[in-house]
C-alpha cells in the first residue's frame, strides 16, 4: 500500500483510534458473529457450526416467525405514519406560530420522556387497562356502562403507545427542517400569487421532506426492534419479533434461530428505509 | 398563516400536549395516592409510597449500580467521543468518512441487535457478565451522542487559536488546556449529562448484558410483575422525572451560559441535531 | 544571491513548497533587513501567506533554507521561533478578556504576575488602548480586535512580526488610519514587520521594501519608488497603480541612447542609463507610460518635451484628479492621462480635441 502520511493526518489518525477500535470491537466483531451464528444450529446446549440455512429457512417458512415478522412491520409502518403525521402539526406549529419561546416548547415536548420508558410504557397499560385509569374515569362520569376492552393487549395499544413513545423524536427533525426553511421563500410565492394551501404544498412540504424523512427513519427502525411495548400492552395479539428474538436467546436456547430472526428483520428494515429515502428524494426535490 | 387555521393549530397543539403529558401526569398522582389499586376514583393523601421506596434495600442497590455505570459510561464516552470529534474537526487523513459513520452506526440499528450482538461474543468468549458488560455496552451506544455533540463544539473552533497560541510559544498540551478545551468545555459538559442519562434509562442492554447486579431499569422490569408494588413504582417514577427534568435543565443552563461568555448565540436546539 | 549583510534578519535560499503536485511557492530567494517594513504583495493565489506561515514555522518548505537571526530554522516549531503574527481573523481567544489575550504568551514564559501586568499595560499603550485590560473579547469593534492582537504580538519582543492581511477586514476609513498608524508604530519601535497584502496601495504607503509576487515567484523586489518608476514586467507595471502599454518597436541603438517607435507618439531616443541591464533592445514590443507622465497641454501654457493630438472619448472626475480616457491619433488602444484639477482647469467634455504632451523620462521599458 505504501501510503505516505504526513503529520498531520498521523496525529489525526492516533486520535481516532481509541475510539473507532472500540467500535471495531464492539459492534463489527460482533455484528459479524451474528451474522456468522445465524448459519449454524444449536441443540439444547451443544452448537453445530456447520454453516446452513436452516434457520433462515425456518424464520421465512415457519407460520409463527412469518406471522411476527410481518405483524412487527405492519405495526412499525403504522406507528411511524400515525407518528410522522400527528408530529408534523406540532412541528409546524412551534416553528411557525411561537414566536418567542420556541425554546420553551421543545423542552415542554421533551419533559415527558425523561420518565423511564419502561415506566411510561407500564402507565399506558394502567392508563388503557380493563379497571384502567381511561375506563374507571369514563365509568365515573357515566359516558360507558361496561368497561372498554378493545383499547388493551392488541396491536392498537402497542400502536398508540409507541406513538406516544417516539413523539419528540419524530418532532425534532421535522421542526429543525421548517426551522432551516427561509421565510422569505414563502412571502415570495405569496407576492407570485399562491394562497397559503398551495404555498404549502408546493414550498414548505418539499422543503420540510429531508426532516419528515429523517423523522420516518427514527422512528421505523427502533420500533421494528422494540419488546418493552408489545410485552406489556400487546397481550399475545400484539406481540412482535423482539419478543421472540429474546425468547429464543433465553428461554428456547436457540441462539442460532435468533440470530437468523435478527439477521432477517434488519434486512427488511433496511430494504424500507431506503425506499423511503428514494421516495423522500422524489417527493423533496433536490434540496439538500 | 393567520386566522381560522392558526386557531385551529392552537387547539390542535394543546390537545397534542395533553395527549403528551397524559401519562406522565398520573405518575405524581398516583404516588401521592392512597391505594394500593392505580385506578380512579382517588383516595386521600399519603407519602407512604416514598417510605417504602428508602426502605427497600434492593431498591437501593439498583440505584447504586445505575449511578455507577452512568457516571463510568458518560465518562468513557464522552473522552472516546472528544478523541474522535477532535480528529474529525481538525485533522484530514484517509478512511475518515467510513470510521466515522461506523462510531455512529449504533443511532440507527434497534437496541435489540445491539443488546444481542453483544451478547453473542461474550457468551462465545466465555466471559460473565456483569456491570462491567453493561457499561461496555452503554459506552458504545452513548459514543454516537458524544461524537455528534463535541463534533459541533469543535467544529466552531477556529483553528487560527491554536496556531496564536502555539505562535506565543505555548507547547501543544498548553494549548489544549489553555484554549481547547476551555472553549469546548460546555460541550463536554452536556455530553457528560446526556450520555448520563441516557445510561440511566437504558433497558435493553443492561437486560441482556446484565449478571447479578441490577440496574434500575431492570429492577423496574422485575417489580411490574407485582400488582402490589404498582403504587411505589408510581413513586420512583416520580422520582426519576423530577431528576432528570432538574438534570436536563442545567445541561440547558450551562450550554447556555458557556455561549454568552463566548459571545456566541446559543440556538434552541442545542447542537444535538 | 549575495550573502547576507551584517543587518539582515531574514534570509530565504531557494525555499520552495509544494503540495503534490502544485507548486505554492518555486525558489524563493531573498533577504530581509533588520527593522524594515517589509511587504509580500501579489494577487490571491500567489504563494504570499504560504510563504509567511513557513517563516512563522506553521508549515515546513519542501526545499530551501529559512534563517532567521543567523540560525537555520529547519525542524524548529511555530513555539519556538523568534517570530509573532497577527492572524487575518486576530485569533483573539474569545474566553479570556483583553489583557489575559495580551498577556499570554508571557503567562507561558512564566514571568511574574505583576510584570506581566506592566508589559500588558505597556504594549496596549502602544496601540492606544489604555485602560481595555478587563474588557472581554466579544465587546471588542473589529479595530479595537486588531490593535489587541498586534499588542499580544508586540508585547513578546520577537525579532520578527508578521502580519497577515490584518487590515482587510477593516472599512475604508478605518484601515487608511490603521495604514498611517502601524507604520509610525512600527518606525518608532523599530521591530522589522513583515506584511502580506493583495492591496497595492497599502503594500506602497506602509513598506520600506516590497516583494511582488506572482505564481509562488517574487517577480520583482524594490522599494514602493523603484517600483512605481521602474516596474521590472508588464505584470508588475499593471499590477502596482494604472499604466499605459503602447506598441513600440526598436530602431536602432548608439551612443546617445537606444531609439525606439511608439505606436502614434513616435520615435523617442531614451537614455542608456534608463534601460534594464537585462534587456536586450531588439526585443522591446511594448513600453509603458503613467497616466501622470502624459499632459494634457491647455493652449500652450506648459510646454512639453513632445506632443501628440488627440480627442478626448471619456472622463472621470475624482475631486482632486480627473482621469481622461484619449485616442491618441495613429494610436489603437486609448490612453489614460491623470490631471490635477488644479485653480483654472475646468473638466474638458467628452469629444474635446487635445493635444497630449510628454517626454522621453515618461517612457518605461520592461524586461
Amino acid at each position: 500500500m505504501g501510503l505516505k502520511l504526513d503529520t498531520e493526518a498521523r496525529r489525526g489518525l492516533l486520535l481516532l483510534s481509541p475510539t473507532a477500535g472500540y467500535a471495531l470491537v464492539m459492534l463489527a466483531a460482533p455484528l459479524v458473529m451474528i451474522v456468522t451464528f445465524s448459519f449454524w444450529t444449536q441443540n439444547y446446549l451443544d452448537i453445530d457450526t456447520t454453516p446452513t440455512l436452516h434457520n433462515y429457512r425456518e424464520a421465512w417458512s415457519r407460520p409463527i416467525y412469518r406471522v411476527l415478522m410481518f405483524r412487527s412491520l405492519r405495526i412499525s409502518l403504522i406507528v411511524t405514519l400515525a407518528t410522522v403525521l400527528l408530529a408534523f402539526p406540532i412541528a409546524y406549529f412551534v416553528s411557525f406560530h411561537v414566536r418567542r419561546r420556541k425554546a420553551l416548547w421543545l423542552f415542554l415536548i421533551t419533559v415527558p420522556f425523561w420518565t423511564s420508558y419502561l415506566i411510561r410504557v407500564f402507565l399506558w397499560k394502567v392508563i388503557l387497562g380493563f379497571n384502567g385509569v381511561l375506563n374507571t374515569a369514563l365509568l365515573e362520569v357515566g359516558l360507558i356502562d361496561e368497561p372498554l376492552t378493545f383499547i388493551l393487549y392488541n396491536s392498537n395499544a402497542v400502536v398508540l403507545t409507541l406513538a406516544h413513545a417516539w413523539a419528540p423524536f419524530a418532532i425534532l427533525p421535522i421542526f429543525v427542517a421548517l426551522e432551516k426553511i427561509d421565510r422569505s421563500l414563502l412571502e415570495a410565492a405569496e407576492d407570485l400569487g399562491d394562497g397559503p394551501m398551495r404555498r404549502f404544498f408546493r414550498i414548505t412540504l418539499p422543503l420540510a421532506m429531508p426532516g419528515v424523512i429523517a423523522a420516518t427513519l427514527i422512528v421505523l427502525i427502533p420500533t421494528m426492534g422494540d419488546f418493552i411495548t408489545p410485552r406489556l400492552v400487546g397481550g399475545t395479539e400484539g406481540l412482535m419479533i423482539a419478543n421472540m428474538i429474546q425468547v429464543q436467546f433465553s428461554r428456547a436456547n436457540n441462539a442460532p434461530l435468533g440470530a437468523a430472526l435478527a439477521v432477517s428483520s434488519m434486512l427488511i428494515v433496511g430494504v424500507i428505509s431506503l425506499v423511503i429515502c428514494l421516495v423522500g428524494r422524489k417527493l423533496g426535490g433536490r434540496v439538500r | 398563516m393567520r386566522g381560522a387555521s392558526a386557531k385551529w393549530l392552537s387547539v390542535y397543539a394543546v390537545a397534542y400536549m395533553l395527549f403528551l403529558y397524559a401519562p406522565v401526569v398520573l405518575l405524581p398522582l398516583f404516588a401521592f395516592n392512597d391505594a394500593t389499586v392505580v385506578a380512579f376514583p382517588l383516595s386521600s393523601f399519603t407519602t407512604d409510597w416514598f417510605t417504602v421506596l428508602w426502605q427497600t434495600e434492593a431498591l437501593h442497590d439498583a440505584v447504586r449500580n445505575s449511578l455507577l455505570v452512568a457516571v463510568a459510561a458518560a465518562v468513557l464516552s464522552t473522552v472516546l467521543g472528544a478523541s474522535a470529534a477532535r480528529a474529525a474537526a481538525r485533522y484530514r487523513f484517509p478512511g475518515k468518512a467510513p470510521a466515522m459513520g461506523f462510531i455512529m452506526l449504533p443511532l440507527v440499528l434497534p437496541e435489540i441487535l445491539v443488546a444481542v450482538a453483544l451478547l453473542v461474543p461474550i457468551i462465545q468468549l466465555g466471559l460473565s457478565l456483569s456491570l462491567w458488560t453493561v457499561i461496555a455496552g452503554h459506552v458504545l451506544i452513548c459514543m454516537p451522542f458524544s461524537v455528534a455533540i463535541l463534533g459541533s463544539a469543535f467544529q466552531g473552533l477556529d483553528i487560527s487559536l491554536e496556531e496564536a497560541s502555539l505562535d506565543l510559544g505555548e507547547s501543544r498540551r498548553g494549548t489544549f488546556r489553555r484554549v481547547i478545551l476551555p472553549l469546548v468545555m460546555p460541550g463536554v459538559i452536556s455530553s457528560l449529562l446526556i450520555c448520563f442519562t441516557i445510561s440511566l434509562d437504558e433497558f435493553m442492554i443492561a437486560f441482556f448484558l446484565t449478571g447479578t447486579d441490577v440496574t434500575l431499569p431492570v429492577y423496574i422490569w422485575s417489580q411490574l410483575r407485582f400488582p402490589t408494588k404498582l403504587p411505589s413504582i408510581m413513586a420512583l417514577g416520580t422520582i426519576l422525572l423530577v431528576l432528570s427534568v432538574v438534570l436536563l435543565v442545567l445541561a440547558e443552563w450551562f450550554r447556555r451560559r458557556a455561549a454568552r461568555r463566548q459571545g456566541l448565540e446559543a440556538s434552541a436546539t442545542g447542537g444535538l441535531m | 544571491m549575495a550573502p547576507g549583510t551584517s543587518n539582515s534578519i531574514i534570509l530565504l535560499d531557494e525555499v520552495t513548497r509544494a503540495f503534490g503536485s502544485f507548486q505554492a511557492l518555486k525558489g524563493i530567494n531573498a533577504e530581509i533587513r533588520e527593522g524594515e517594513f517589509f511587504s509580500l504583495l501579489g494577487p490571491s493565489g500567489c504563494g504570499k501567506t504560504t510563504l509567511l506561515r513557513l517563516i512563522a514555522g506553521f508549515d515546513e518548505p519542501t526545499s530551501g533554507t529559512i534563517m532567521i537571526g543567523g540560525q537555520p530554522m529547519a525542524g524548529i516549531a511555530a513555539n519556538r521561533r523568534p517570530t509573532n503574527m497577527v492572524f487575518q481573523s486576530y485569533a483573539i481567544f474569545p474566553h479570556l478578556n483583553v489583557a489575559e489575550n495580551v498577556g499570554y504568551g508571557l503567562k507561558t514564559r512564566r514571568m511574574p504576575r505583576a510584570d506581566i501586568a506592566a508589559e500588558v499595560e505597556r504594549a496596549l499603550a502602544m496601540v492606544d488602548l489604555e485602560g481595555f485590560g478587563r474588557r472581554a473579547a466579544h465587546e471588542l469593534s473589529g479595530g479595537q480586535r486588531q490593535r489587541v492582537a498586534l499588542a499580544r504580538a508586540l508585547v513578546m519582543r520577537p525579532k520578527v512580526v508578521l502580519l497577515d492581511e490584518p487590515l482587510s477586514a477593516l472599512d475604508r476609513k478605518l484601515r487608511d488610519q490603521m495604514q498611517v498608524e502601524l507604520r509610525t508604530l512600527q518606525q518608532s519601535i523599530g521591530i522589522t514587520f513583515i506584511l502580506v497584502t493583495h492591496d497595492q496601495e497599502e503594500a506602497l504607503i506602509m513598506s520600506d521594501r516590497i516583494a511582488v509576487m506572482f505564481e509562488g515567484e517574487i517577480a520583482q523586489l524594490a522599494s514602493p519608488e523603484e517600483l512605481y518608476r521602474r516596474p521590472r514586467t508588464k505584470r508588475v507595471a499593471s499590477f502596482i497603480g494604472v499604466m499605459n502599454f503602447l506598441p513600440a518597436g526598436f530602431v536602432a541603438k548608439d551612443d546617445s541612447g537606444v531609439t525606439v517607435e511608439i505606436a502614434a507618439l513616435g520615435k523617442v531616443t531614451l537614455r542608456l542609463e534608463s534601460i534594464p541591464t537585462t534587456l536586450d533592445p531588439a526585443t522591446i514590443d511594448t513600453v509603458g507610460v503613467r497616466p501622470e507622465m502624459f499632459t494634457i497641454l491647455s493652449d500652450g501654457r506648459e510646454p512639453a518635451e513632445r506632443s501628440t493630438p488627440g480627442t478626448v472619448v471619456g472622463t472621470v472626475y475624482y475631486g482632486d484628479m480627473t482621469y481622461y480616457t484619449v485616442q491618441l491619433a495613429g494610436g489603437v488602444e486609448p490612453v489614460t492621462i491623470s490631471m490635477r484639477n488644479t485653480a483654472g482647469r475646468s473638466v474638458l467634455p467628452s469629444g474635446s480635441p487635445v493635444t497630449v504632451g510628454w517626454g522621453a523620462e515618461s517612457v518605461v521599458l520592461f524586461e
